[in-house]
């Protein structure tokens, strides 16, 4: 097997090494990725452009995401972004569109509105040209869904926590302990549902999810408290004394920066203030800043293993800001591509200097360390088969085997 | 040295008209394991949590007297600043933990008490290879097994390298293999290292060989005495079997491991060499002689069920008799309680088939299938939705449209003298138990199955659990039990079926599988081999038939 097992990889080349803890890339830098295509996104309404990031974005997903919970977030997304994109048609079709068309697809009866509801339409004419406006509009906001799931899938919510600074550690814990929650309440609700027809009583329909609704929120507060109780036993919330003067200064600074950064970002919008904004805004958040490290300081806590924010962690960030960038720059220059006209109705092109840059997006997949095979994504479920249905012997794969049954192996783990 | 002092301590809930515990005044010296012991609701679970100072800071009620750990009063310190010297781990293991991988959350309590990075990085290595996790260090904790995250929640607490460490029921949900791997970690930490355990646990077959004192609670209110396991056990309400047969041999001092008590009761070997062992449990011919004609109450033919992508059965057969016993062994996810759940049709069978008294459970409304199977989840409270007992029971009859009062009075016979105004959640684990199955019978069904029923259950709850079941099965009740508990399945079930990966590895009469089977060998057959004995009462009963012959 030795010999056997390295062939195929050795052929394919890598740039990346292998991900374990030392040289996982940090989670900011995915976030930052994301929210540069997302940006990207949402500088056009051009549908194959859109396309293309989400294509990046899937891309990405689909070669650096591991088995992890939290990766199966992106599926969810996806189908959030269709949601998304249907709400938006039929908010076109049944309460019409701004946008002048000529070409009728049907005409909807119209409900007759009293004098106050002017400008309120439900039902009517209904264009091709206002649906494919709304159809544009759906999904750019689908791209954007798209792109934070990417990075929802991508990142450990958890580790990205660990990097706040220590000032906003609590409140990070409390979000950690709340999506470690969400899961295990699900698995109490299906539980207690399932118990009921060991009652007798029908385990299906809302009723059964509303007569089990006390039960679950009683476990779920008999797990906080014991959660707390553990927490409280293993140090949490131990804090350093700080001198009264330390205090003080962290509580001035934090409140008069956050004023500051009211104040500055009030400014900034209207029109009058625009002189004493900047410098405003630019003082309270230094202020706020100063006043959250002070605060750090009450924390006696040390990181573990922190994530290194390495070369590959700009690479990764990087290829994100240069979408982002490239396509603003694009936006300035040819904004008629980016977005192509609805009246008269025109086919979308594809532009080619924005769509090379959207393809920058790419470099994640790689320059990312790649997950181990055991922690690669395995299908969630798949549809039951007859056992006895023999599989084809595969023997020129023969060195996928082990990998197959060990994810099988830690899947069955989960059950 | 001594590491945890306790000056008469006494411990009073809010509400309460007696302390908890009371005349709490011993010390426990360094580098001991101490077993705490004693029926339920005798206040061991407030016992330990005023070492960690969560009695009374977190849970509230009133604390008189002084404990100590370590030099320092609980009372002025708060358990996060008691963290460094004592590493609490409660119940449930999954409660306890606040990360979601191996590696963050042994270094979590280190984050907390701000040790250097080095010293974390270095602690969680040494840590790693102590309890065995090295292979699971990058692993999501959810996806462990039962006994790994045991470990992992002991591991945690080991970090900060504590002096005492205080565990309430490290065993009680693990399989055997998983709770002697836990054991083996604990009896390494006080012989290398030097560490207190005070622990509390009612499994005493499995721990108490490894205590060096034993602290008895005999009873709810009586002070707690600090003692020599062997001298305690003669006088406490709770003891493991091997202990009960000790007793029955008079052997002085009493045996705690089988080792001992197989040198110390030869004399009983030799008394009992002519007696017939009875030929399974009491009601053991009855049981399986009359199902052997009639239809079987279950059913299960070529079974494969998966759950998710993962075949949790694969090509079971199995068939219960009316009347007859059957216990379901294996480890952790060997697929006992899928087993169970496709008896009553919360999983459908990918392929083969599963039948209840000739009906498909899948199949069946749930009004109709509580007639024909009933079960006991693991956990009894997911059935309990009323908040009074007399509600619960009026809801039953409803449920099963007996005459009203027929759960009632199962709970009567079941239970005895308890209130109708009882909350369910205010029951002992037996109590509620109790309640669970006579809600599962007012339907009177022939098939009755419990998962893991003794989890967190004492010796005197089991006893009687014992007596209910096999009044059931007289009267004509099919048993089916999924346990881990080996005495359970010795005094109760006719019949032994372990299951291991989905597939069934052995199926035959108690006496014949477990008999040759070394994790699942009852204490008593251990001591007794190679005479087929499987427990304490059996032996009792059969001394006591040859005696009362001998002497007319």
């Amino acid at each position: 097997m030795a010999d056997a097992a390295p062939v195929p990889r050795a052929r394919r080349r890598r740039l990346a090494p292998q991900a374990h803890r030392s040289n996982a890339l940090h989670p900011g830098a995915w976030w930052l990725w994301s929210l540069g295509l997302a940006t990207a996104a949402s500088r056009t309404t051009n549908p194959l452009l859109i396309g293309l990031i989400v294509g990046v974005a899937g891309y990405v997903v689909a070669a650096r995401r591991t088995s992890a919970p939290w990766a199966r977030s992106y599926g969810a997304f996806v189908k959030l972004a269709l949601v998304v994109i249907g709400i938006r048609l039929v908010f076109a079709i049944v309460l019409g569109s701004p946008i002048p068309g000529t070409h009728l697809i049907v005409t909807l009866p119209e409900v007759p509105l009293p004098d106050w509801a002017q400008g309120v339409r439900i039902g009517g004419r209904v264009t091709a040209e206002g649906v494919v406006f709304a159809l544009y509009d759906g999904l750019r906001l689908a791209g954007l869904l798209i792109c934070v799931g990417a990075a929802n899938a991508l990142a450990s919510p958890a580790r990205l926590l660990k990097s706040l600074p220590g000032a906003l550690y609590e409140a990070g814990v409390a979000v950690v302990v709340a999506m470690t929650f969400a899961p295990n309440l699900i698995a109490d609700v299906q539980r207690l549902r399932s118990a009921r027809r060991l009652r007798g009583r029908p385990d299906k329909g809302l009723r059964g999810l509303l007569q089990v609704g006390l039960p679950v929120l009683e476990g779920a507060l008999e797990r906080s408290v014991a959660l707390a109780a553990a927490m409280d036993a293993r140090g949490f919330g131990r804090t350093a004394a700080v001198p009264a003067r330390v205090r003080r200064t962290t509580a001035a600074l934090t409140l008069g920066g956050l004023t500051g950064v009211c104040a500055g970002t009030y400014g900034l919008l209207t029109a009058e203030g625009s002189t004493y904004g900047l410098p405003v805004l630019g003082v309270g958040l230094a202020a706020a800043l100063g006043g959250l490290w002070l605060g750090g300081r009450r924390s006696v806590r040390t990181r573990y293993r922190p994530d290194r924010w390495g070369w590959r962690a700009w690479a990764v960030a990087g290829s994100g800001a240069a979408v982002a960038a490239l396509m603003i720059a694009a936006n300035s220059g040819d904004a008629g591509a980016l977005h192509p006209g609805v009246v008269p109705l025109v086919a979308p092109e594809l532009p080619l200097l924005p769509a090379a840059a959207v393809l920058l997006g790419l470099l994640p997949a790689f320059v990312a360390p790649v997950p181990p095979p055991a922690e690669a994504p395995v299908p969630e479920r798949r549809r039951p088969r007859p056992p006895r249905t023999p599989r084809p012997p595969r023997t020129s794969r023969t060195p996928r085997a082990p990998r197959t049954s060990r994810s099988s192996r830690t899947e069955e783990k989960t059950s | 040295m001594t590491m945890i002092r306790f000056e008469d301590v006494s411990v009073r809930y809010e509400g309460a008209a007696e302390p908890t515990v009371r005349g709490v005044d011993l010390s426990v010296p360094e580098g001991e394991l101490v077993l705490l012991v004693g029926p339920s609701g005798v206040g061991k679970s407030t016992l330990l949590g005023t070492v960690s100072g969560l009695v009374p800071h977190f849970t509230g009620g009133t604390l008189r007297g002084r404990v100590t750990v370590a030099g320092r009063d609980t009372r002025t310190h708060k358990p996060r600043e008691l963290a460094d010297v004592v590493g609490t781990v409660g119940q449930d293991p999954l409660a306890h933990f606040v990360t979601d991988t191996v590696e963050d959350e042994l270094a979590y309590g280190m984050e907390s008490l701000g040790l250097a990075p080095d010293v974390m990085r270095r602690r969680v290595e040494e840590t790693l290879d102590l309890l065995g996790l090295a292979d699971l260090r990058d692993r999501p904790i959810a996806t462990l097994s039962g006994g790994q995250q045991q470990r992992v929640a002991i591991g945690s607490v080991l970090t900060p390298h504590p002096r005492v460490l205080v565990l309430d029921e490290p065993t009680s949900a693990l399989d055997p293999a998983a709770a002697e791997e836990v054991l083996a970690v604990l009896q390494r930490l006080v012989h290398d290292l030097g560490t207190t355990v005070l622990m509390a646990e009612h499994r005493l077959e499995r721990v108490v060989q490894y205590a060096d004192q034993v602290l008895l609670v005999a009873a709810p209110g009586e002070p707690p005495v600090l003692g020599d396991p062997a001298a305690l056990m003669a006088v406490s309400p709770v003891c493991p079997p091997v202990v009960d047969l000790g007793r029955l041999a008079g052997a002085d001092p009493l045996p705690l491991t089988v080792r001992d008590a197989r040198r110390r009761t030869a004399g009983l070997r030799e008394r009992l060499a002519g007696v017939e062992v009875p030929v399974g449990p009491v009601g053991a011919a009855h049981g399986a002689g009359a199902g052997r004609d009639a239809v079987p109450a279950a059913r299960v033919e070529r079974l494969a069920v998966r759950r998710g992508r993962v075949e949790a059965l694969r090509r079971v057969d199995l068939s219960v008799a009316p009347g007859e016993t059957v216990a379901l062994m294996g480890r952790n996810g060997a697929g006992k309680s899928t087993l169970l759940s496709t008896l009553v049709g919360l999983l459908a069978p990918a392929s083969g088939s599963a039948r209840v008294g000739g009906a498909v459970p899948h199949r069946m409304a749930p009004r109709e299938l509580i007639r024909h199977v009933g079960l006991v989840p693991q956990e009894p409270r997911d059935l309990l939705y009323a908040d009074t007992v007399a509600g619960e029971c009026a809801a039953a009859d409803r449920d099963a449209d007996a005459a009203a009062g027929t759960c009632r009075a199962l709970v009567a016979e079941l239970l005895p003298g308890i209130a109708d105004d009882v909350h369910p959640r205010d029951l002992s684990e037996g109590q509620r138990l109790a309640l669970a199955l006579a809600i599962v019978l007012t339907a009177r069904p022939p098939l009755l199955l419990l998962d893991e029923p003794t989890r967190g259950l004492d010796y005197g709850a089991k006893a009687r659990l014992v007596t209910v079941l096999r009044g059931l099965a007289a009267q004509g009740h099919a048993i089916v039990l999924a346990t881990h508990d080996v005495e359970l399945a010795a005094e109760l079930a006719h019949r032994v079926v372990i299951l291991a990966d989905g597939e069934v590895v052995a199926d035959g009469p108690t006496a014949d599988v477990v008999v040759s089977s070394p994790s699942f060998a009852p204490q008593v057959t251990k001591v007794l081999a190679p005479q087929p004995w499987l427990t304490a009462t059996q032996v009792r009963s059969a001394l006591r038939a040859a005696e009362g012959e001998a002497t007319p």
